[in-house]
């Protein structure tokens, strides 16, 4: 965690500590009194005139041919979500600015019905009546028995917060957009499932048809026609013209993902993989094919008996329509619940938590060198969520810099300027698909439209203020296409080859089997997982209080009188504050800690209520990173080396960067922003689901760690031995204990590269040099059987490789350390009492130590003699004299550092697929026996 | 109680801090063989032959051809009228073949399989360009693989060991003797050659465990009962003998229980090497240090490790390092006694390098004063524990490192870690400079 201490305030904790739970209640005097406006739902974060939902939910509408537009579902499908809010009138709202031209049916020139292939459109609208606003998908799926084939539907983020829609606009959009192409994927292949049934019943009523005709014809000798046969060849007619009518339709139907695999927008959903397809049962007979793309699943047809069509079917509003999941297939419908849910899970919480923890995560990138140390770094092979810190991913250019910085200023413009007060106004929100490796003058080209919005953004403004007082505000829309705003079925025009489709085709297929594989590792069904990983499963660990919403079935919480919910909801509030100002309080011996603090209340803009309603802001670009900058943009290297950068007060604490950036914030923006999501706070969640077994790991093992710290005093020398990559054993009887203090410790060891850390938790057998060069923390098993003796034995043979930490009897056998950094990282009494503050405060000082660890790392003159003649002596000691001097290491510490340098140049020098065999690096020192 | 010297966990003197281990094998690696400066093969009884890159211990090559375990191993560098050199390397198993691969394309280049016995041994006469393989009879080769001559069935048991001589000659160990041969051109054919025996040499009492050449004008013989004779190359005369390293009557200090049950593994000469001036034995689980001009042995360590040395090599600095059946490879100095002998060694000195053993030592320094005692001591600079098993052989690659290889199926290359780190970084550094990431981006 990169900016630890400043947000210790938003960290979040799904669930209270053991130890919160201990302590006695406040006497009745000391407490805080309830919040004046606590109603129903009350959150004192929430805006007073607040909206009728309690929190952020996503809505799939239809705008049903029979009865007008009308709410489908919401997620979580809980009614308590939406409470007083109303579906109905908002369903009419968002189905009603809808500007996608859906013309279907007989375009003139043409014989035959044409499927129009539209694009979903995206808009954010805000409403300020029922104090929402929402992220808006609309979509438009096939069904033969609609009227023009389409039914169209929207699925909406609603949210109280607009700063949310509007800031996670770029990743709502593309999450969305993966539910989506779900829906739609399941569509095209019901559509054609139906199609074909059609086809087999118009045939065969063809031929009944034709046989009485015939039959009519022989025993009509008369000469002429009577109109009963007649009227049976004009019936043929109709029929043999409707079968060609629907075979072109299954024709446009299926040549769709041909066509649309030319455009760079096109995310085809794919589905599970051959592990998953196993489970899908009744499903995977149309999915066997591995082939990319879905024709396959159009291929296989199931016996099916064909049915007499009458002439006349039957009237429009006599019929059914089909549910959606009926027009998706079921499993493709449950595959979108999914991403919705993940949706929901994402964006759930305050809009500053989702910020601090992209701006965390786009920092984290950067240090492309550094950051596999002691992060996880497995999410950042994802397609990065935040397109809006683009600039985090071209580093280095000014004019990139200033560019993103205009980006991101420029929604904000809008927002403070109240514009959106009682207007329609259609803002377009350019959504660049910025591919890595785009060439030069695209670049150039988006900087210019870029630009231009900027303009139009202004422009907009200007015009929206002579607008009419529709409650109804559009604040942006966004055709999805990179500007290519042509229809389908122009599309399929053979002038369709673009330059651009060119172009980028190899590239996006690439992409395209990327995002695919993303969708169905972060959303598999949970349908699909069987029993024993559900465990393992983020959305099962996470243990919210309304993961049983999601379910719908199991509720565990009393929820049977409101009243006593909301009582117990303030006490919670109470404790979550109470436990925010304990998470700051870091103990007197580290000032280091409490000062930030005091800056940043200093700081903190607040509201006559005193709440803190700013959000931080959008990450900017590295230029005020100094040592934090990744490798790429050279802010290490090259400022590293001047000497007040390399001040050991700089070093040492973030505070100086924290605080700047701090500053940057509170200057860039001059509004306040006024409004949190709606019960955000007590309910917050991971921003990404795929954390959520991370971040629940990461506080359990900083609360342990807290306990090992305190527990035991010899605690430094043994994290001295995991921070320089000598292996400890954990020793001990009792499996759970041993596991216990392994997960304490695995916070503190370093990663060799890889996703997982060199941590074995439990081994029964005897160890092998082979272990210690791939585990660096290993609980070990002590058994009295000759098994176990075997077993100690081979720690004694190996003892030299291992510092060993005996849980039974309490003792430590390791060399001895006299470093200070680690008294920074351990100090038994610290006043830190959550797990996951604890964590952060580790991992900002492992931080720390990875900066110095990069600078050791490439300083040229460091590693090589400056001239050719220099011996290789004065290396060493300038060297040394720069670990000691600059870095103001003191003794261990430089071991420290050593290891930490030796696993970046084996990370940077290794070549990319080559996994290396991993060395065993040791010293020939001493060890000495502590004991409590 | 075992009175084998150890070094604490501090070991100033080695340099060996970072370590590689080489899986592949699947059973016992009892070889190891280098091709060139920076590749080594590896066999052993799962009869796969394994070629390694000894800088970065990546795998080269995996030679599959054998059925059975690998009886002997010998590289075999042939210049080819291209001038091109290629590396190859002959093995022998007890399947009763001989294969000859390609280092370089990894490739099986020839296979005979005319073998009555298994090759027990192989040497090349680069010279001569042929090489010869001993089993229970002594065949030559040209580099084509065709036999040029072999002498009559032998014995049984096979040839132990065969050494090169001065004059086209080879000395062979059958058993207890050792067979003098000589390969002389043939008349007839123009590469045809023809080999006889010349003399054999039944001195030894005892099987033949080990044969070396020490110059042009020596060879040295190592038997079961702890025999060790020096010959004359050329005349094939004794030179001198030892034959007392087991006798515990010269070692005061010896347990006379071990007397009683002195059993011929104990006092094996498992292994011999020398330089110059000097024959290193390895002797039961004992080191000794025979001088040839002063013939007699200037310094022991009579327990060097906990169980039978197998294998011993001296390096260029002074050092010897020695590896054993009980898994560890232990680095010894041959360092000169000061020259006051009437004076014991104070144990301060010892105290000072931070060595235990203190009474040890002192013992040794007591012992100087008597007639046997040699004017050198080994000091233990320092030991490798990696092996959980018997550690068969190693190769020692200078700058490069130390390979060793197990019965544990593993092979383990010892590294200089500063050295290492300091590759690493002028690695970065270029892979740096490659990519343009060295250029300052202001």
């Amino acid at each position: 965690m990169i900016s630890a201490p400043d947000v210790v305030a938003f960290t979040r904790e799904e669930e209270l500590e053991d130890d919160l739970y201990r302590e006695p209640p406040l006497p009745e005097e000391y407490s805080v009194p309830l919040f004046p406006f606590s109603g129903q739902g009350a959150n004192p974060w929430a805006k007073v005139a607040g909206s009728k939902f309690t929190r952020d939910f996503i809505l799939i509408s239809e705008f049903s041919e029979q009865v007008g537009p009308q709410p489908l579902l919401t997620i979580p499908d809980d009614a308590k979500v939406s409470g007083t809010f109303d579906l109905n009138y908002f369903s009419l709202r968002i189905m009603s600015v809808d500007y996608q031209a859906s013309f279907v049916g007989h375009p003139p020139g043409s014989a035959y019905p044409k499927l129009n292939f539209v694009e979903d459109s995206k808009v954010v609208l805000g409403d300020s009546k029922e104090g929402a606003f929402a992220y808006v998908h609309h979509l438009t799926l096939y069904d033969l028995e609609a009227r023009g084939f389409v039914r169209p539907f929207c699925m909406a983020y609603i949210s109280a917060d607009e700063h949310k829609i509007m800031q996670q606009f770029q990743e709502l959009s593309t999450e969305f957009s993966k539910a989506s192409e779900c829906l739609k994927t399941g569509n095209r292949k019901a559509f054609a499932n139906e199609l074909e049934k059609k086809l087999k019943d118009l045939d065969y009523t063809r031929t009944v048809l034709h046989n009485e005709t015939e039959q009519q014809k022989k025993a009509n000798d008369k000469g002429y026609y009577t109109t009963q046969a007649i009227e049976k060849a004009n019936e043929l007619a109709s029929v043999e013209k409707s079968i060609i009518e629907h075979q072109d339709l299954l024709r446009q139907i299926r040549s769709y993902p041909y066509r649309k695999l030319k455009d760079s927008e096109f995310h085809p959903y794919e589905p599970e993989c051959a592990l998953d397809r196993a489970d899908v049962g009744s499903h995977d007979h149309d999915l066997t094919s591995s082939e990319p793309g879905e024709t396959h699943l159009y291929t296989h047809v199931p016996s099916y008996t064909p049915k007499l069509i009458k002439a006349k079917s039957a009237k429009c509003f006599d019929k059914k329509l089909k549910t959606l999941e009926e027009l998706c297939d079921v499993y493709f419908f449950t595959q979108t619940l999914d991403q919705l849910h993940h949706i929901e899970r994402t964006f759930r919480g305050d809009v500053c938590y989702l910020l601090t923890e992209q701006i965390s995560r786009a920092l984290l990138k950067q240090q492309s060198v550094t950051n596999f140390l002691f992060e996880d770094v497995s999410f950042l092979d994802e397609k990065p969520p935040e397109k809006q810190y683009r600039g985090c991913q071209g580093l280095g250019q000014d004019a990139m810099d200033e560019k993103c910085l205009e980006e991101s200023l420029a929604p904000k413009v809008v927002i403070s300027l109240g514009s959106y007060k009682s207007s329609v106004e259609c803002v377009p929100i350019k959504m660049e698909q910025e591919m890595e490796d785009s060439e030069e003058p695209k670049m150039s080209e988006s900087v210019m439209s870029e630009h231009q919005e900027n303009l139009d953004y202004l422009d907009a403004d200007i015009k929206g203020s002579i607008s009419s007082g529709e409650s109804i505000e559009v604040l942006g829309t966004e055709k999805s296409g990179s500007g290519l705003t042509k229809s389908e079925s122009q599309a399929s025009l053979p002038a369709m080859a673009s330059p651009q489709a060119g172009r980028s085709k190899v590239g996006s297929r690439r992409t395209v089997s990327e995002d695919s594989i993303e969708v169905l590792s972060t959303c598999p069904s949970e349908a699909l997982i069987p029993e024993d990983f559900k465990a393992s499963y983020p959305s099962a660990i996470n243990e919210e209080p309304y993961a049983d919403d999601d379910e719908g079935g199991l509720r565990f919480t009393p929820r049977a009188s409101p009243g006593v919910r909301d009582g117990q909801d303030d006490i919670s509030k109470q404790e979550s504050l109470v436990q925010v100002d304990a998470a700051c309080c870091i103990g007197k011996e580290s000032p280091n800690f409490l000062e930030p603090l005091a800056e940043q209340l200093g700081q903190r803009p607040c509201e006559q209520d005193g709440v803190v309603r700013i959000p931080p802001q959008p990450y900017r670009g590295p230029a005020e990173q100094g040592l934090r900058g990744g490798f790429p943009s050279h802010q290490g290297l090259s400022g590293g080396l001047l000497p007040y950068e390399l001040d050991s007060r700089h070093l040492t604490g973030s505070r100086e960067v924290s605080k700047s950036s701090l500053d940057e914030c509170s200057d860039s923006t001059s509004h306040i922003s006024s409004a949190a999501s709606t019960c955000s706070d007590r309910t917050p969640s991971p921003a990404q689901p795929a954390c959520a077994a991370g971040d629940r790991h990461r506080k359990r093992a900083g609360q342990n760690a807290l306990r090992f710290i305190r527990q035991y005093p010899f605690a430094h020398p043994a994290i001295y031995s995991l921070l320089s990559g000598r292996t400890l054993v954990v020793l001990g009887e009792d499996e759970a204990m041993v596991k216990r203090l392994v997960t304490a410790l695995s916070i503190f060891v370093p990663s060799c590269g890889g996703y997982t850390k060199p941590v074995k938790h439990w081994v029964t057998s005897a160890l092998h040099l082979v272990d210690f060069q791939r585990w660096k923390l290993i609980g070990l098993q002590r058994a009295v059987s000759p098994a176990g003796v075997n077993v100690l034995h081979a720690l004694s043979r190996y003892s030299r490789y291992l510092s060993i930490l005996d849980a039974d009897s309490k003792t430590l056998r390791c060399p001895l350390y006299k470093g200070s950094v680690v008294a920074r990282l351990a100090d038994h009494r610290t006043q830190i009492k959550r797990g996951s503050t604890y964590y952060m405060h580790v991992q900002s000082i492992l931080t720390q130590l990875c900066s110095k660890a990069f600078l050791f790392t490439f300083c040229h003159h460091l590693h090589l003699p400056i001239s050719e003649r220099e011996p290789e002596e004065s290396v060493v000691s300038r060297r040394m004299n720069f670990l000691k001097l600059q870095l103001g290491l003191a003794n261990e510490d430089i071991k420290i550092v050593q290891y930490l340098a030796e696993l970046l140049k084996l990370h940077y020098i290794q070549e990319p697929g080559q996994g290396g065999s991993p060395l065993l690096r040791f010293d020939y020192v001493p060890s000495f026996l502590y004991k409590i | 109680k075992s009175s084998v010297q150890t070094i604490g966990e501090e070991q100033i003197q080695n340099p060996y801090t970072e370590l590689l281990v080489l899986k592949g094998h699947q059973d016992i690696v009892r070889f190891l063989v280098q091709v060139d400066d920076c590749r080594f093969a590896s066999a052993g009884d799962d009869g796969i032959i394994f070629l390694w890159n000894a800088q970065t211990g990546e795998k080269l090559h995996e030679l599959h051809g054998h059925t059975h375990k690998i009886t002997a191993i010998a590289p075999f560098s042939s210049s080819d009228v291209a001038e091109e050199k290629t590396n190859l390397i002959i093995t022998a198993s007890a399947d009763r073949t001989v294969i000859v691969w390609d280092c370089t394309s990894g490739r099986q280049v020839q296979k005979v399989s005319c073998f009555h016995s298994t090759v027990k041994c192989l040497t090349v006469l680069q010279r001569l360009n042929v090489w010869l393989s001993g089993g229970s009879d002594l065949c030559v080769w040209n580099q084509k693989l065709d036999l040029l001559c072999k002498t009559s069935h032998l014995t049984d048991a096979g040839i132990s060991a065969l050494v090169e001589l001065p004059k086209n000659c080879v000395a062979a160990a059958v058993g207890k003797e050792l067979i003098i041969f000589r390969l002389s051109a043939s008349n007839n054919g123009s590469e045809g050659w023809n080999i006889l025996e010349v003399k054999r040499l039944v001195d030894h009492q005892d099987n033949i465990s080990s044969l070396v050449s020490v110059n042009d004008l020596t060879f040295v013989t190592g038997s079961h009962i702890g025999e060790l004779i020096v010959w004359d190359a050329l005349d094939w005369t004794k030179q001198s003998s030892e034959r007392n390293f087991w006798d515990s009557s010269v070692h005061p200090d010896v347990q006379p229980e071990i007397k009683l049950s002195q059993s011929p593994h104990e006092t094996s000469v498992q292994h011999l090497t020398s330089d110059e001036e000097c024959v290193f034995a390895a002797v039961g689980k004992g080191i000794y240090v025979y001088n040839l001009q002063m013939k007699r042995v200037i310094a022991c360590q009579r327990t060097a490790h906990d169980s039978s040395v197998l294998h011993i090599e001296k390096l260029p600095n002074r050092q010897l390092i020695s590896c054993s059946e009980d898994g560890s490879v232990r680095i010894w100095e041959l360092r000169e006694k000061q020259q006051l002998p009437a004076e014991p060694v104070p144990t301060g000195f010892f105290n000072m390098w931070g060595f235990g053993r203190t009474n040890k030592q002192a013992n040794q320094a007591a012992k100087k004063v008597q007639e046997n005692t040699p004017l050198y001591f080994l000091e233990l600079v320092g030991d490798l524990i990696g092996h959980s098993s018997a550690v068969q052989m190693f190769l020692y690659f200078g700058e490069l490192g130390l390979a060793t290889c197990s019965a544990d199926h593993l092979i383990i290359l010892w590294k200089d870690g500063e050295r290492e780190s300091s590759l690493r970084s002028l690695t970065l550094f270029k892979k740096l400079a490659q990519n343009g990431d060295l250029q300052l981006k202001l």
